[in-house]
């Protein structure tokens, strides 16, 4: 199937009025009845247990109605983590015992009638604890070590051939350290929940990348039927993983809207959101690479270690992307997870690719220095059209890397570029040109939908898929407008709704593949019907064309150029309305894929599982400034061109890419959650002290898309492209510092300190 | 955030008439009474919603008439203490004093330079992290005698110069470097009176009550702020090193003003230092080495040395003493260089 025309327009989102003008209610605007408000209490240490929770300055508070504590409302059934079967975040239940696991635990919810008194209460209760002596991180006394395979029924070590030889023998070597920081989504939208109930049947109203899942498992941490629970979340005010798996506030809030009989709404602190939901762990890298004089890689291997919480092996062992990304002789890999009293991570944006591909593609500019070679040349020497693993050489279904270096580099002066290190300045500035590899596994889930169309030319479309921010209404309302000849504004999409059919999670970028797979099938059924209505009635201009040459355009049932309008099928029909439900199950995955879908588990198929790799590619171009006295370091300029297949829209397209090279940028130079080490508790937990990028910080980012068409991957063709933009932009920022300074710095971020000596 | 009693005043003597009513005994930092004034709000309320600052009356002296206004006298220049930042930042009679209008510019972000007066901001509170969080124990600031969380722990942001051992918290403002530099005076109200302090003597190092933050009873008024004339104002500006470009505070920074001769040799030198010192900064021996030598790399270089020759470090910071010389030295080498 060619890929449909209107699906590559550029059009403005279906939404962008209501969200510039406040129209867009976001789950915690939707206003409910009486509600009572809610404020968390957290534990103010890291490791021991609770001894005594004195509550009484707290109870003295005027418009106090309920604190829940673990010992009044010990009644939250365990579910379990998520890689465990279940739904869950982190397996630690909420207020299921006196024990404390982590910093910032929540240790009592507040329920009152106003939100300043419920805040008041809040900071009221006095907690006393039997502390422990806590470990803080990777490299911390009590740290305990778990290689992933050993823990993981799913991951296996990536590896071939006898890399140690290799690269004993290789005669350009690099052997490298490279760490990254805690870091923590901070979406806009805190983290809120509100509950109500009504005749036992609850309706949670959260911000949420999976409602299927949190329907799931809120019921069963309940004990109710997830018949009787409602997950609403018909916008997401920034997610980028944080939102993905159920976190403990829901069923706590949940209870105590069950005990007050009044609906409860919690919208927690920002510092709070550090705590009570997850981040992205802190990696450390070890990178070897050996290569013959002419750069071609002979031995890659990469031993990491990742932070994870005392009870969670989450990890995300990137080597199961930096193994296929070249074309190495020999590979040797091995991931572990590091034991520490800390919350369990979870999902962050590219949630492999940023850390391993940061370490990566690091090692590759510093052997590209060792070799004298430009790092555009060594990667087009070693660029790979399959698995380089010789006992499984399965093929990429389409990988067109070296063009988007090719075109981001023309579009940046690459060419321009003096390759000394420090041998470009303007004035007191230092300046550096560099650039990586970016890429992101394609991946496609399960989906059901129900699309109808009714005779006056208007289309609905109902799916639980997510509007996280990134234009889901429009590019999935786009799917269904060309499949049934309408214009976007005649199709009315719904999302973000366990009311509706279960849509994939929001997450691993395969929202707009999964979503428009079961689109498309639902739409084709509704033309099948329509064609055949009119083609084998006995009158109209129709009647008795073969059903191929039929077409929807326009409103009309076309074929050449007679057409007949929509009314008159329906007419033959004798039916107002043609509704269609269709569920749809990617290749590749098992057969109760479906089945678990509405259960709210995540089955995902793609990337670099199955028989063939299926990524998208990028490449990203930085310039980086530093002040040769001060050490100020400044990215005024990003380039990077993308190929990820067919572009549904280009403009919400632009607006992700954009978005992920600028926090690439942020990653690089600004994002790091620090930890005081003495009680493994978050300092800097609010947005003044963790940095992020202001818009002075961000000039020119350009992306550019490099034309690719893969027909292998999924009915539209499209990859998806939502995490790919901020993959490499760590690495390409951190090349260039190097180029500018000729100081290499491996542990990120690269602050002003860490240059000091160079300049 | 706690209940309070909020008052608005409309003239400075029913704001001092209020807070007298509900003041803490003299030798209590205003800080810690029960009635303090709030001007933009945007130190107090902050600290307020952390819990942090917890006064049981507020009294709102933003409509107090005519102490807004930015004037020439005789010696100079009179801000008033409740003049805003963004105004004072662009008004006209600022020209002849970068330095302070640089200050401004380079501080907060716009929407909060409108808020924020004059007088709030040299007495903004400091930013270390374990002070803003009441989570932590240990904050000899906040609690005093319970002992200070930063001293071992991570304390990037902290200060090098006029530490104690209960306290390392860095002064963070940057308008108050810009006054420290010029000689500035303060113009203080109390009941049935005024008086005058040199501005260097408003803050006090944390010693060992870093609670006790300024010389001002809690009973006392910021009126104006008054910066005499010089020959070095003209020449003189504001470098602020940072992380990121804008909208945050100075790792470093450094104002200077500078009297030429004719042939470029220092005639009279003023330097203080913000994001390095507990306390506004004035860096007097470096300013005396200046005097008679032309501002080169190495004289630059050494007036630097000498302004962190008593830098305490401590190990996130440690970088500071390194990064405020060269701040220093590039500051004096771009002052030295300006045309004027
Ligand atoms: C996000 C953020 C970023 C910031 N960045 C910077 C920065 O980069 N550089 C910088 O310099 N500042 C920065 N600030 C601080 C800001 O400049 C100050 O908060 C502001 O100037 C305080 O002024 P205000 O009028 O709001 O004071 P308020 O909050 O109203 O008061 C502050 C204190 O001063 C007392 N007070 C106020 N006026 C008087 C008076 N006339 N007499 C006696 N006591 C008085 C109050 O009782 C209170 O204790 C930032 C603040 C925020 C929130
Ligand atoms: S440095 Fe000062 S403000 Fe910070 S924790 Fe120590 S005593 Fe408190």
């Amino acid at each position: 199937m060619d890929a449909p025309a209107k699906s590559g327009q550029p059009l403005p989102r279906l939404d962008a009025r209501l969200k510039v003008t406040g129209g867009a209610r976001y789950p915690s605007d939707v206003a409910v009845a009486n509600p009572a408000y809610a404020c968390l209490a957290t534990s103010a240490v890291a490791r021991g247990s609770i001894r005594a929770i004195r509550l009484d300055e707290a109870r003295a508070v005027p418009g106090l109605l309920d604190i829940l504590t673990y010992q009044n409302a010990n009644e939250i059934k365990p579910i379990n983590f998520f890689s465990k079967g279940g739904q869950a975040a982190s397996s630690i239940m909420p207020l299921s015992a006196p024990k404390i696991w982590h910093d910032g635990q929540i240790v009592a919810l507040v329920v009152a009638e106003t939100f300043e008194a419920a805040s008041e209460a809040a900071q009221k209760i006095a907690v006393d604890y039997d502390e422990e002596p806590p470990t803080a991180t990777i490299g911390s006394p009590g740290a305990t070590v778990n290689a992933v395979a050993d823990v993981s029924e799913e991951h296996k070590d990536p590896g071939f051939g006898d890399a140690d030889a290799a690269f004993a023998a290789a005669p350009v070597k690099i052997d490298a350290e490279y760490s990254t920081p805690t870091q923590h989504h901070n979406p806009m939208e805190l983290f809120t929940t509100t509950c109500l109930w009504s005749d036992g049947k609850l309706v949670v109203h959260e911000p949420s990348q999976y409602v299927y899942g949190m329907k799931n498992g809120v019921a069963a941490q309940l004990g109710m039927d997830p018949g009787d629970v409602r997950v609403v979340s018909a916008y997401i005010g920034g997610a980028f993983g944080s939102k993905g798996s159920l976190t403990s506030r829901t069923a706590i809030v949940a209870l105590a809207a069950k005990r007050l009989g009044r609906p409860v709404k919690l919208v927690s602190t920002r510092d709070q959101g550090f705590t009570i939901a997850t981040y992205r762990a802190e990696t450390r890298h070890n990178v070897k690479l050996g290569a013959d004089r002419n750069g071609k890689l002979l031995a890659y291997s990469h031993e990491a270690f990742e932070l994870t919480s005392r009870p969670d092996d989450y990890n995300v062992a990137g080597t199961t992307t930096t193994a296929v990304m070249y074309n190495y002789g020999a590979v040797a890999t091995r991931v572990n997870v590091v034991h520490a009293d800390r919350n369990t991570p979870g999902f962050m944006r590219s949630p492999p690719e940023v850390p391993y591909m940061y370490a990566l593609e690091s090692a590759m500019d510093e052997l590209a220095y060792a070799l004298q070679m430009d790092p555009v040349e060594l990667r087009r020497i070693n660029d790979t059209a399959k698995d380089p693993n010789p006992g499984n050489p399965r093929p990429y279904t389409s990988r067109s890397l070296m063009r988007c270096f090719d075109q981001a580099a023309a579009a940046f002066g690459w060419e321009k570029r003096s390759p000394a290190p420090r041998s470009m300045r303007d004035g007191d500035w230092l300046i550096g040109w560099g650039c990586a590899t970016a890429c992101y596994p394609t991946q496609i889930a399960p989906a059901a939908a129900r699309v109808s169309l009714t005779p006056d030319g208007w289309a609905r479309v109902q799916i639980a898929a997510h509007e996280i921010g990134t234009g889901a209404y429009t590019v999935i309302g786009q799917a269904a407008a060309e499949r049934l000849g309408l214009e976007l504004d005649r199709v009315k999409v719904e999302l973000g709704d366990t009311a509706l059919p279960p849509g994939p999670i929001a997450g691993g970028s395969n929202t707009t593949a999964s979503a428009t797979a079961a689109i498309v099938k639902a739409c084709d059924a509704i033309r099948e019907k329509l064609f055949r209505a009119a083609a084998g009635s006995n009158q109209g201009a129709l009647a008795g064309k073969p059903i191929a040459d039929l077409d929807l355009a326009g409103g009309r049932i076309v074929a050449g150029d007679v057409s007949e309008p929509l009314t008159a099928a329906f007419k033959y029909m004798g039916q107002a309305a043609i509704e269609e439900y269709v569920e749809s199950v990617p290749h590749g995955l098992a057969a109760d894929a479906m089945e678990k879908l509405y259960r709210g588990r995540v089955a995902l198929a793609g990337g670099p599982k199955g028989e063939k790799l299926m990524f998208a590619f990028g490449a990203e171009f930085v310039e980086a400034r530093v002040h040769a006295r001060t050490g100020e370091i400044r990215v005024p300029r990003a380039v990077g061109a993308f190929a990820a297949g067919h572009i549904m829209n280009p403009r919400t397209a632009h607006s992700q890419l954009m978005g992920g090279m600028i926090w690439g940028i942020s990653a690089a130079l600004h994002e790091a959650t620090e930890i005081d080490e003495r009680s493994a508790r978050y300092v800097n937990d609010n947005l003044a002290d963790y940095l992020i990028p202001v818009n002075a910080d961000i000039q020119t980012v350009d992306v550019i898309f490099v034309s690719e068409t893969d027909r292998e991957i999924n009915p539209l063709g499209v990859k998806g492209l939502g995490e790919l933009g901020n993959v490499g932009t760590n690495a390409a920022v951190a090349n260039a510092v190097f180029h500018a300074t000729g100081l290499r710095v491996r542990d990120l971020p690269i602050r002003l300190e860490k240059l000091l000596p160079s300049v | 955030m706690r209940p309070f009693i909020y008052h608005r005043a409309t003239s400075d003597s029913a704001a001092l008439q209020t807070v007298i009513g509900g003041a803490a005994p003299r030798d209590q930092p205003p800080t810690s009474a029960r009635a303090q004034f709030i001007a933009g709000g945007t130190t107090m309320l902050d600290l307020m919603k952390l819990d942090v600052m917890r006064p049981s009356e507020v009294i709102d002296i933003n409509r107090i008439a005519g102490l807004d206004q930015v004037e020439k006298t005789p010696d100079g220049l009179r801000l008033g203490a409740l003049a805003r930042m963004a105004d004072v930042a662009r008004h006209p009679l600022l020209a002849d004093y970068p330095v302070i209008a640089q200050s401004l510019t380079l501080a907060a972000s716009p929407q909060l330079r409108n808020m924020a007066t004059l007088g709030g901001n040299v007495l903004q509170r400091t930013r270390c992290t374990y002070f803003r969080d009441p989570s932590w124990k240990a904050c000899n600031k906040r609690d005093p005698g319970s002992g200070c969380a930063a001293l071992d722990g991570f304390n990037r942001s902290h200060a090098v110069l006029g530490v104690s051992d209960h306290c390392i918290a860095t002064y963070p403002g940057d308008f108050a470097q810009a006054l420290i530099a010029l000689d500035a005076l303060v113009e203080i109200r109390r009941q049935g009176g005024e008086r005058v302090l040199a501005f260097a003597d408003l803050h006090r190092k944390p010693g060992d009550r870093p609670d006790i933050e300024t010389a001002l009873a809690p009973d006392e008024l910021i009126a104006a702020f008054r910066v005499p004339a010089a020959p070095w104002t003209r020449r003189s500006l504001y470098l602020k090193i940072r992380d990121r470009q804008s909208y945050e505070f100075a790792l470093a920074s450094a104002a200077v003003a500078l009297d030429l001769a004719g042939d470029g040799a220092v005639r009279q030198a003023r330097i203080a230092l913000g994001g390095v010192a507990t306390v506004p900064w004035r860096a007097r021996e470096a300013e005396a080495a200046l005097v008679g030598h032309k501002v080169a790399d190495d004289v630059a270089q050494r007036a630097a040395e000498i302004a962190f020759r008593d830098a305490q470090p401590r190990r996130r910071n440690a970088f500071k003493v390194e990064l405020g010389r060269r701040a220093l030295q590039r500051a004096l080498l771009e002052t030295a260089s300006l045309e004027i």
